[in-house]
């Protein structure tokens, strides 16, 4: 059996909606180099709706992957779909991560939450904080603590 | 185009390997322990591989244990050499920071049981000198364990000299040759080696075996008690058809030793040239002290994982010291030893070639890498910062 299923290779191989926006209406960058992956999510949003993403993904394949999946589930959808989106839903719907590259997904889901709050805090727009991810709960690498 | 590039991981097969194996499945079938014929052909047929494995590592035949392979010949040796200090109230062991895991697990697992060990820093060039095992010699230093050659970087280490500190302050020595063995010319006498590890599927030979020489009058300590095979040392059937193939590989490769070390070198510099001129990028290792076939670079701003598997997609097999490529959340030891940074070592890409390597196929990795480190590094916002001045190029 190979390592990763087909659509997470299909992700990995042609990743859609690489690249940046420029004048983003919200950027979120979660990871670090240290533990070997960094996502970056770049928004264009209209009327609440994600009409535009794009990512940038320093990462492995899993990583690159998630990115790719969870932009595509993301775009079109308004933010308050937006934030329903599940690092599970994303592992989901690659079909699947093995165990040790879950935390790629939920890089995924964070990196989209960070730029909705982005995007609320630089247009002064009132949100509920617990909805969003406190770096204090991160379960990641832990090498940046 | 297929390319094999993985070498210092395994090894295919040789033809000589392989045919040297099934007279022992098809009909020299019989257990060296029993004593009917074909028990006593198979008990002959183990005495000749022994005196061949002999031969080419200038140690006497009875000199060589069989075993399942570099791992447990390594856990073996550091069991011995630990038991035989304990007997003398000796409880210290010296060791490099870039061993092979079957030494530094085994090491951890001794310094739980009261023993304890110094790990020599490495330079950048992972080259530890003699100097630093002599000073780091103690009086309660019961064994000295430095690899030969490194199974990542590709650094040889200055063994002769190591072995002569050693014999000097009467401490055992061993060595784990694997990535070494029907490499470089070894001479365990010469070199004043006490032990010595070494695994068949390195050369072109099967794998889950391997050997272990121990110099005469170091009495082993058993990991596996059962029978008396080995001289009693190494307990179980011996795998007969799997040791005639390493003894018959390891000849072949030892014959040709010269020969192929000058075709792969001459590879692998090409490599290295044609891999230096990715901007932002560093060879790992010593440029000349290195084994024939090692390759090994960090490329700034990308990761080893999706590097691997976008050079498998062009039939290209690689390995990487990526924490994603290791299964754990750090990466190489290795390259954090030779001191390279995290988000470095995250970056880093082994070639290793064998005498079965060509330059048409260095070619096709060479026009490969470059296209995929530039593929990866347009996609990656590390790169991104970097290029747009918000962080520092460290390479």
């Amino acid at each position: 059996m190979a390592l990763y299923s087909d659509i997470v290779m299909d992700h990995f191989k042609n990743p859609r909606n690489v690249g940046v926006i420029e004048n983003a209406d919200g950027i979120g960058e979660v990871g670090n180099a240290r533990c070997g992956d960094i996502m970056k999510i770049y928004l264009k949003i209209d009327n609440d709706i994600v009409s535009d993403v794009k990512f940038e993904t320093f990462g492995c394949g899993s990583a690159i992957a998630s990115s790719s999946m969870a932009t595509e589930m993301i775009k079109g959808k308004p933010l308050s779909e937006v934030l329903k989106v599940t690092n599970k839903a994303v592992a989901e719907a690659l079909d699947g991560l093995p165990a040790h590259r879950l935390h790629c997904s939920v890089l995924a889901e964070e990196a989209i939450k960070a730029a909705v709050q982005d995007y609320y805090e630089k247009n002064h727009i009132d949100y509920d904080r617990s909805q969003f991810p406190n770096c204090d709960d991160c379960e990641h690498c832990g090498t940046c603590r | 185009m297929k390319v094999y590039a993985d070498n210092a991981a395994t090894t295919q097969m040789s033809r000589t390997a392989i045919d040297a194996m099934l007279p022992y499945m098809e009909r020299i079938y019989g257990n060296p322990s029993s004593l009917y014929t074909i028990g006593q052909e198979a008990a002959e047929a183990l005495l000749q591989a022994r005196t061949v494995m002999a031969k080419y590592l200038g140690c006497e035949a009875r000199e060589i244990t069989f075993t399942s392979g570099g791992s447990e010949a390594d856990n073996q040796a550091l069991l011995t050499g630990a038991t035989l200090g304990e007997k003398k109230g000796k409880k210290h062991i010296i060791s490099t920071a870039i061993e092979h895991h079957a030494i530094l697990h085994m090491l951890k697992r001794l310094e739980k049981q009261g023993f304890e060990i110094t790990l020599l820093d490495v330079p950048e060039n992972g080259i530890i000198s003699a100097e630093q095992v002599r000073n780091a010699i103690r009086e309660d230093t019961c064994l000295v364990t430095v690899m030969y050659a490194n199974n990542e970087i590709g650094t040889i280490q200055p063994i002769a000299e190591i072995g002569v500190v050693c014999k000097e302050k009467g401490v055992l020595f061993h060595t784990d040759a694997v990535q070494a063995a029907g490499h470089l010319p070894i001479d365990v006498k010469k070199e004043n080696i006490d032990m010595l590890s070494l695994s068949a599927h390195k050369f072109h030979g099967p794998k889950g075996v391997g050997a272990l020489y121990v110099r005469k009058g170091v009495p082993l300590t058993n990991l596996i008690e059962g029978g008396g095979q080995e001289r009693g040392k190494r307990a179980g059937t011996e795998n007969v058809p799997g040791i005639m193939s390493m003894a018959a590989a390891f000849e072949e490769t030892c014959e040709n030793m010269e020969k192929n070390a000058v075709k792969v070198a001459a590879l692998r510099d090409k490599l290295i040239a044609g891999l230096a001129r990715i901007p932002h990028s560093v060879l790992n290792g010593d440029p000349l002290q290195r084994l024939p076939g090692n390759v090994n670079f960090c490329f700034e701003g990308i990761e080893g994982e999706s590097l691997l598997l976008l050079l498998d997609e062009r039939g290209i097999s690689a390995s990487s010291g990526s924490a994603c490529t290791s299964g754990s959340l750090e990466p190489s030891h290795v390259l954090l030893a030779i001191g390279r940074p995290h988000e470095i070592a995250h970056g880093s890409l082994r070639l290793s070639l064998s005498e079965n390597s060509t330059e048409a196929e260095v070619d096709y990795i060479l026009k490969a890498v470059p296209e995929v480190v530039d593929y990866l590094r347009k996609m990656s916002p590390v790169w991104r910062d970097l290029v747009e001045g918000r962080k520092e190029f460290l390479l």
